[in-house]
């Protein structure tokens, strides 16, 4: 978060010399001085010195056990997929095949489709997120605040089942009979609507991510937006910007890391997404060459397969796919965080 | 007096954790519903056993049974030699029932079945046959108005028995299907066509889309009332799946049946055999570490054929032909 916000936050705090506490800071700070009631209330409780440490060792342990739990999955994915990393090496993450009968795997079909997925559905999502937080924050009139969000969170809260069950039955048919012969028609010439459109496939599948990363984006957005203070927004106004230069200089340049975390998050959420999106992207793995044309996820071909693999290269193959997911989500990840340091470095000081 | 009480008190004790056997098993889906009522059933006629049963798949219910960590195991395609060899505990094969697979489609304004050769089906999986109204088609079904539109194929994406038997067939009837494809609980589909989960996504699909062809088990089109295709049989007619004609199947086998019952009955022979059936087997150790849990199995087995066997047709399988349930019987007994 930018600086200007903190400052502003905590001013009136500073300021403040009342506050409604009985100590002031001069009291504590001398030695010989009477201690306060509520320094000789906390003492008589507990010895201060030995729960502070306790306090920080515990939270020390707590932070640490994130560092643990990632090392220990990395493990296991390694341990578990030894098999076919011994046989497939590296390659295994550029090669195409996917066959179990010959034991012959790949992942990069599946990288490929995870990666698609995501970025066509962060494309469609994040102006649309933008649009609602800007118009929640900015422009809505305060009766329809509550209601709209109300209803960006419960769609936050769907289970994923139940967004790939809509999809099968109203988006799949749509795709196929309305949006896709449209999209073919108008913007056929792109050569990204080619072949033919069976409805399921990267498109569909990319639309619904969309619609299931939508309510994070825009919430977190929003709240973020919510944190510029209203300062800001004044100051912009006096100098006599527009509404519009006011959402863009005021708002937007000053929640934009915030922003960019809340599209990391939704992006997050698109790799993992397996559900929804095995139910409609086709799981046919191939590069494919048109947004009509079936796809396969990593996720969804290790909750397809898994039950049913037989064979062990077959078995650590799968499991190597988890290892390729989480390798994914990590540089993904990085590539992004590089994104909001190359964003903040532009910025003056004192966003520092 | 006090003594004889006590003697009787430990025996009452004794007999109760005796019988008291609790049997965990897991592996296929497709016989899970069938399973389910059998040990159900069981359960309450033999309230000292219970058997837990969890539909994990078969190529779970074949690792957990070779590693030793369930009872025994179930599935719907037969362990290889490899697999065999490399299990933890001598597996013997047990048939329970047979199911099978039947080709649906959905072409707007049809209402006749449609016939259809095995190579045939191959090849609209593989892509060689892309149009409704190619002339192989159109071969086997003199007389129907087919459409000149694309065909879009429909298979499992996820791994199962219904796709292993279905590959096992076309691997038969097909050189081709053989030589690039091959049988498996999942394989590399070779032409275009989209996948989907369970029997429902593709029944679900087939319905939905026009012009699509998928391939569901029998039990489920029976459920949900669909209408499938017919398909040619090695004896050259084309059959509509029913329960008797893959129980018909089973017993055109039986002359050859090996001892360890690791049989393929799809493409059997004989006048009204179902091409595209196959047996569901459990997976029994030959040798239980504990002689009562032995026992326990070996009484459920028994019952098993004497029993359940008779539920299997309403519930949509077919049940085993009277000449293999004879040769289960004494292969249960080998069982310690």
């Amino acid at each position: 978060m930018s600086s200007p916000i903190i400052s502003i936050a905590q001013k009136p705090r500073q300021t403040d010399p009342s506050g409604g506490s009985q100590g002031s800071p001069a009291q504590l700070d001398a030695p010989e001085a009477p201690k306060s009631p509520v320094r000789q209330f906390l003492m008589s409780r507990s010895s201060g010195k030995a729960a502070d440490t306790t306090f920080s060792a515990i939270m020390l342990m707590c932070a640490l056990s994130i560092f643990a739990i990632v090392l220990f999955i990395l493990y296991i994915l390694i341990a578990r997929s030894k098999l076919s990393i011994s046989q497939f090496g590296f390659k295994f993450f550029t090669r195409s095949a996917w066959d179990p009968v010959s034991g012959d795997f790949g992942a990069f079909p599946f990288i490929y489709g995870t990666l698609a997925t995501s970025l066509l559905a962060l494309l469609m999502a994040v102006p649309l997120a933008l649009g609602v937080a800007v118009f929640l924050t900015e422009l809505c009139p305060q009766k329809l605040r509550a209601p709209i969000s109300f209803v960006t969170e419960l769609l936050a809260a769907i289970p994923s089942v139940v967004y790939g069950l809509w999809a099968v039955f109203v988006l799949v048919p749509l795709m196929r009979d309305q949006l896709g012969p449209f999209l073919q028609k108008y913007l056929g010439w792109t050569q990204l609507f080619n072949g033919y459109n069976f409805g399921v496939g990267l498109l569909t599948a990319s639309i619904i991510l969309a619609i299931m990363i939508l309510p994070i984006i825009s919430s977190i957005a929003r709240d973020i937006m919510l944190a510029v203070p209203i300062s800001q927004r004044e100051g912009v106004l006096a100098l006599g910007a527009t509404r519009w230069e006011m959402i863009r200089m005021g708002v937007l340049r000053n929640a934009r890391i915030g922003i960019v975390g809340a599209i990391i998050l939704g992006l997050g959420r698109a790799l993992g997404e397996t559900m929804a999106v095995t139910m409609v992207i086709g799981n046919h793995p191939e590069i494919p060459k048109s947004l009509f044309s079936p796809g396969y996820t990593l996720a969804s071909v290790i909750a397809n397969e898994f039950s049913e693999a037989t064979g062990d290269v077959y078995l650590s193959s799968l499991i190597e796919i988890g290892l390729a997911l989480f390798l994914v989500t990590i540089v993904v990840n990085a590539i992004a965080r590089a994104l909001v340091w190359a964003v903040t470095r532009g910025a003056p000081a004192r966003a520092h | 007096m006090k003594l004889r009480l006590l003697a009787a008190l430990t025996i009452a004790m004794m007999g109760g954790t005796a019988v008291a056997q609790n049997i965990n098993a897991a592996g296929a889906t497709f016989p899970n519903p069938i399973y389910n009522r059998w040990f159900t059933e069981y359960a309450q006629a033999h309230p000292s056993v219970h058997i837990n049963y969890q539909p994990i798949g078969s190529g779970g219910g074949i690792r957990q049974v070779s590693d030793g960590t369930v009872d025994f195991g179930a599935s719907d395609g037969p362990m290889t030699d490899q697999q065999l060899s490399q299990a933890k505990v001598k597996v013997m094969h047990i048939p329970t029932v047979l199911g099978a697979v039947v080709p649906v489609y959905n072409i707007p304004n049809l209402n006749k079945d449609l016939n259809f050769s095995g190579d045939v089906i191959a090849d609209i999986y593989i892509g060689k046959i892309q149009k409704w109204n190619d002339p192989r088609i159109v071969k086997d079904n003199p007389g129907v108005n087919l459409p000149d539109h694309q065909i879009l194929p429909v298979y499992r994406s996820d791994g199962s028995g219904t796709t292993y038997i279905f590959t096992d067939y076309l691997s038969k009837v097909s050189p081709e299907w053989q030589g690039k494809v091959g049988k498996n609980t999942s394989v590399k589909w070779p032409g275009p066509g989209v996948g989907q989960k369970g029997n429902e996504g593709v029944a679900g699909m087939v319905r939905q889309a026009p012009y699509s062809f998928g391939y569901v088990e029998l039990i489920y089109a029976l459920q949900n009332k669909m209408s499938y295709g017919t398909v040619k049989n090695a004896a050259g007619k084309f059959l509509k799946a029913t329960p008797d004609g893959v129980t018909a199947a089973a017993a055109a086998a039986a002359k050859n049946m090996p001892a360890d019952y690791r049989v393929s009955i799809t493409n059997a022979g004989g006048a009204t055999s179902y091409p595209i059936s196959s047996f569901t087997w459990l997976l029994i150790p030959k040798q239980f570490s504990d002689a009562a849990k032995g026992k326990a199995v070996k009484d459920f087995l028994t019952w098993m054929l004497d029993k359940g066997e008779s539920q299997a047709a309403a519930m949509g399988y077919a049940p085993l032909p009277v000449q293999v349930q004879a040769m289960v019987r004494k292969t249960i007994m080998t069982v310690r």
